[in-house]
């Protein structure tokens, strides 16, 4: 790992509207290292515009934002460097083979020896047998491990991931399962947003409930558990019944 | 890979290797350009002698059109591929960025131009070995290179990108069709560098602006 800032993302006083309809509002974000951080939230409660601007993607209107040390403002390329990004869109060319889209992106990442690490994930993501095939011929699930392999090439400090088992089968389920694990115990911080509650609760050390504009921990926002989970599942209905 | 220099060479080498994959870009562009010659052709029958005169506008005519298809497709792609995102989450300067499209474009453009040159100078009877027309192409090409990657980036965010594109890009490079068809006509006529007057460094003087002030402008393009 690069830095060893206090928290792995620290933002203060987030807001963010499109147009006059404001998404993200006076929202406090902190996630220590080794963790996984869940949100949940109805469709349209900002989850994806949070990962989106702390991927750099998007800017915030307002407050500051961290990652691993590095002011998303001041130094977007530190941050770039040290995010994984799993989104909607798999961000490979659907022309290329899986392993010359890793390639490119280790080369644009400026990593060494990457022919090597380039099998190393896409064995990790059970690919290894379909590197050399043309994305457009995988199904949605490999070309979701595809995307996921991309995002931890470089090997960065903290993953953003955007529902990321969502097209995946049970099996890569559990293979992105045990990523994520392993991740968070070599020190790195993952933050994921999901619908389904049993997995965000199963994989997140502690889980957040996005509802009009701000990110609320419930259960003090400890250690998830029993009483927490709850909680959470409580808050989450209230917040999609809300969304309705 | 630090520095300018290498993002933008594996920016160059992705784009070429889509290409020789789909290959939808360059024949596309070429049977254009063949198309414009041969329209051209028939329209001037009726005035022999006078083709030659009239090449180097038809020239930049089939060059500034064959242009806007190329940076239609420059950053199409990206967008329908979610490239430009990956592009733009990776450390890579958004001035790598851009002049990775302008150099990829460049080249692409340069190629189809090369091809299609030998086959108007055979149909309107003129002379294509002259360094001279070959620099003024070079630049020309170079400035529609560098402002059509900029407009195609804006262009490619609307919903009639087809249309906006061409309303962006050709007033901007007016100029330069203006001084390359100026410059391409005394080429043609056999003059020097020196006979070439203002109209070449005109060229590259706008080239040189459009290559300061365009990757600025790129990047708060790309930000959303």
């Amino acid at each position: 790992m690069s830095t060893r800032s206090v928290e792995a993302i620290e933002a203060r006083s987030l807001e963010k509207s499109f147009g006059e309809w404001p998404v993200l509002w006076d929202l406090d974000l902190s996630v220590p290292w080794g963790q996984t951080l869940v949100l949940f939230g109805a469709n349209g409660a900002g989850k994806t515009t949070l990962l989106r601007i702390l991927a750099t993607h998007v800017r915030a209107d307002q407050g500051s934002v961290a990652v691993a040390g590095y002011n998303l403002r001041s130094r977007p390329e530190e941050v770039r460097r040290r995010i994984g990004v799993v989104g909607h869109r798999s961000l490979l060319y659907e022309d290329m083979t899986c392993r010359e889209n890793l390639v490119y992106y280790s080369r644009l990442f400026g990593l060494k020896n990457h022919n090597s690490r380039v099998d190393e994930v896409l064995e990790k993501v059970r690919l290894g047998d379909r590197a050399d095939h043309r994305v457009r011929t995988l199904s949605n699930g490999m070309q979701k491990r595809a995307a996921i392999a991309r995002a931890i090439l470089h090997q960065p400090d903290v993953l953003l991931l955007d529902e990321p088992e969502a097209g995946l089968d049970c099996d890569s389920v559990s293979i992105l399962g045990t990523l994520l694990a392993e991740w968070t115990e070599s020190g790195r911080s993952v933050v994921m947003t999901t619908h389904d509650l049993d997995l965000g609760l199963s994989w997140g050390h502690r889980a957040g409930v996005l509802r009009g504009g701000k990110l609320n921990f419930p259960g003090d926002a400890g250690e998830l558990g029993s009483v927490v989970n709850a909680n959470i599942r409580q808050a989450v209905a209230d917040a999609l019944g809300a969304g309705q | 890979m630090n520095g300018l220099l290498g993002p933008i060479l594996v920016i160059v080498w992705k784009d070429i290797l889509l290409e020789l994959r789909s290959r939808d870009l360059v024949v596309s562009i070429l049977v254009f350009g063949l198309l414009v010659v041969v329209v051209f052709n028939f329209a001037l029958n009726n005035a022999p002698g006078r083709a030659a005169e009239l090449a180097p506008g038809i020239l930049w005519v089939a060059f500034a059109f064959s242009a806007v298809l190329a940076m239609n497709r420059a950053f199409v792609r990206e967008q329908e591929q979610g490239g430009l995102e990956g592009l733009l989450i990776s450390p890579v300067s958004r001035d790598a960025i851009f002049l990775g499209k302008v150099l990829t474009s460049l080249i692409f453009m340069l190629l189809i131009e090369a091809a299609l040159l030998p086959v108007y100078a055979v149909m309107l009877d003129f002379s294509a070995l002259s360094l001279t027309l070959v620099l003024t192409i070079f630049l020309g090409t170079l400035g529609f290179a560098v402002v059509g990657t900029l407009f195609s980036a804006m262009a490619v965010q609307t919903r009639s990108r087809e249309i906006m594109l061409p309303v962006l890009f050709f007033p901007v490079v007016l100029p330069i069709i203006i001084a390359a068809v100026e410059a391409s006509t005394r080429a043609v006529g056999g003059e020097t560098f020196v006979g070439l007057g203002r109209w070449l460094p005109l060229i590259g003087i706008f080239d040189a602006l459009f290559l300061v002030i365009c990757p600025w402008i790129f990047a708060f393009v790309v930000e959303e």
